[in-house]
């Protein structure tokens, strides 16, 4: 039988250290809303999502009283939609119609985001998906809840240099066109390499069509719990320090897991994936960077950042893969810096570079993420930015992510604030140094070596 | 979740209670998961510097009301008596704590 203690550990950590699960999110293939005419694909998309997802707020919440945790989103990804309307798509306000169906569904279904409004392009681009990205900006200013993403890169097909060029410039129209707002369409867009078919965090996520129908992914959430979990090995060596980090990602994962049997049986869909990420929030006690100044630094970006993430990265696998069937999505620690306040002040301070976050990047498990830059700045150098990006996941075969805001009409010493969950962002200063020439050569850089594997 | 003595299958349910100690509080609890067929399994109980803490493992099976009416009406008592219950299947606990 449960007894005393255990129960008592399991309510601190919700109670007090910010245990959550942070989403559910249903992906659902919209492969078969595919025809010739927009109004008929609208139509389809829309019902199809009611269908399958009009009860997920309802069942999270049901959830989440009975296991006494919170569930923080509900969410839902489709498939990329710049496949869905490719048929049936001729010019660019085609596809925004779609985005608009997606808003639809998701504010009826009462959602605050839905992901998918995407396209992958990491070998080549389609005519279709040509349109689809000048779409985007657009898309994403008329929109409450969707979110974009573009796979531009991959181990095995190289980086689409042309797509990474593009999306620059994609990035800089979606700041101008949401300037009232910090340039906040920014918060919901993703250049990706290496893309997971089955991430259930936005602004990333996307229903890959590698996927069946429709699936339940969950993503949770304790970076306080680790963080507390440390407290009590202060002073020990590193191989305390990573068991205690494992055991301690085992057992917020085991819950992940429990949220997502409930969740597909009650929603009569199929279990996907537990995604075991460590993803904070702008709330005190819910942060990343406070685990790496817990393991010895004095703020994150300090000499020892990258070993101390590497580490932390590889214990939350660890722990995690043994408590859950199936694992997936993203899987690893999050630094998305407006999002943990850690790293607002890591930032702030001056001890968190851009430079340094890249190197970080290689050994987490996203990338550059919610990182507020001048608004000034060039495409030209944001494209040289999602390159690096992406040939740190092409080489390292895994997933890396960029997720920019240059917020127009302010500079390094200001900051944009967004609110909620997406937090407060201080603007970062960037290389100013010119690659110009080098964005504009355009074409394929090849797949690596390794990636040669028959 | 099979009961391996008498082989019934039973639905646990972990309740906890915290708050400033007053008399009454586990009758009044108490009282209220017997009206409605809740059996209890197991209670656990401490007051630490005025504070009383309390845990108990109870069987809903045989209950006459459903577990989100259970929590509704805990809420109330809970409120009348200055406490904090809080009704929790206990899965969550058995998947954490053991594999």
């Amino acid at each position: 039988m449960i007894n005393v203690n255990e129960i008592q550990e399991t309510n601190a950590m919700i109670e007090k250290e910010n245990l959550d699960v942070r989403t559910i999110t249903m992906g659902i293939s919209l492969l078969d809303c595919i025809c010739d005419d927009v109004s008929k694909t609208c139509d389809k998309v829309y019902d199809k999502i009611m269908r399958l997802a009009g009860n997920i707020v309802a069942t999270g919440d049901h959830i989440a009283r009975e296991y006494g945790i919170p569930v923080v989103n509900k969410r839902i990804s489709v498939t990329p939609m710049s496949i869905i309307g490719a048929s049936s798509c001729k010019k660019t306000d085609d596809f925004i119609r779609l985005a608009k169906t997606m808003d639809k569904a998701a504010g009826e279904i009462g959602t605050n985001f839905i992901g998918g409004y995407s396209a992958l392009v990491s070998k080549g681009m389609t005519d279709k998906e040509s349109l689809f990205l000048n779409s985007i900006p657009e898309a994403l200013a008329s929109t409450n809840y969707v979110c974009s993403s573009v796979n531009l890169a991959s181990t095995k097909t190289g980086i689409n240099m042309d797509a990474v060029s593009r999306m620059g410039e994609v990035i800089l129209d979606t700041a101008r066109r949401t300037a009232d707002q910090d340039s906040i369409g920014c918060a919901k867009l993703v250049v990706f390499c290496n893309a997971p078919d089955d991430n259930p965090f936005v602004a990333g996520a996307f229903h890959g069509i590698t996927e069946g129908e429709a699936v339940i992914n969950v993503g949770v959430s304790g970076p306080g719990v680790v963080k507390t979990a440390l407290e009590s090995v202060r002073g020990a060596d590193f191989g305390v320090l990573c068991e205690t980090i494992k055991k301690t990602a085992f057992k917020i994962t085991r819950v992940g897991q429990l949220v997502a049997e409930t969740a597909a049986r009650e929603l009569g869909v199929k279990f996907g994936i537990v995604d075991l990420s460590l993803a904070p929030t702008p709330a005190r006690g819910d942060s990343v960077a406070e685990i790496l100044q817990e393991i010895g630094l004095e703020y994150a970006g300090a000499p020892g950042t990258t070993a101390a993430l590497a580490l932390l990265n590889d214990q939350v696998k660890k722990g995690g893969v043994m408590a859950s069937s199936y694992v997936g999505g993203l899987s690893g620690a999050f630094i998305p810096v407006s999002e943990d306040h850690g790293m607002i002040e890591a930032a702030s301070v001056g001890c968190l570079t851009l430079e340094k976050l890249e190197a970080m990047t290689c050994v987490c498990s996203v990338g550059l993420d919610m990182i507020a830059i001048p608004g000034k700045t060039p495409a030209s150098t944001i494209s040289g930015i999602i390159a690096d990006e992406m040939a740190i996941g092409m080489v390292n075969q895994k997933t890396t992510a960029v997720r920019l805001i240059p917020v127009i009409g302010k500079d390094v010493g200001e900051e944009a604030e967004y609110g909620g969950l997406l937090g407060t962002a201080p603007i970062m200063p960037v290389n100013s140094f010119n690659c110009e020439d080098f964005i504009a050569r355009g074409g394929r850089i090849p797949a690596p070596i390794h990636s040669f594997k028959n | 979740m099979k009961n391996m003595v008498e082989g019934i299958d039973m639905k646990k349910v972990v309740i906890t209670v915290i708050g400033r100690d007053t008399i009454g509080i586990i009758a009044k609890v108490c009282s209220l998961l017997a009206e409605n067929k809740v059996n209890i399994l197991d209670i656990s109980q401490t007051i630490v510097s005025g504070f009383f803490n309390m845990m108990m493992i109870t069987d809903i099976s045989r209950a006459t009301i459903s577990f989100e009416e259970l929590c509704t009406q805990l809420d109330e008592v809970g409120s009348k008596i200055g406490v904090v219950i809080k009704a929790q299947q206990e899965t969550i606990f058995d998947m954490m704590h053991r594999i």
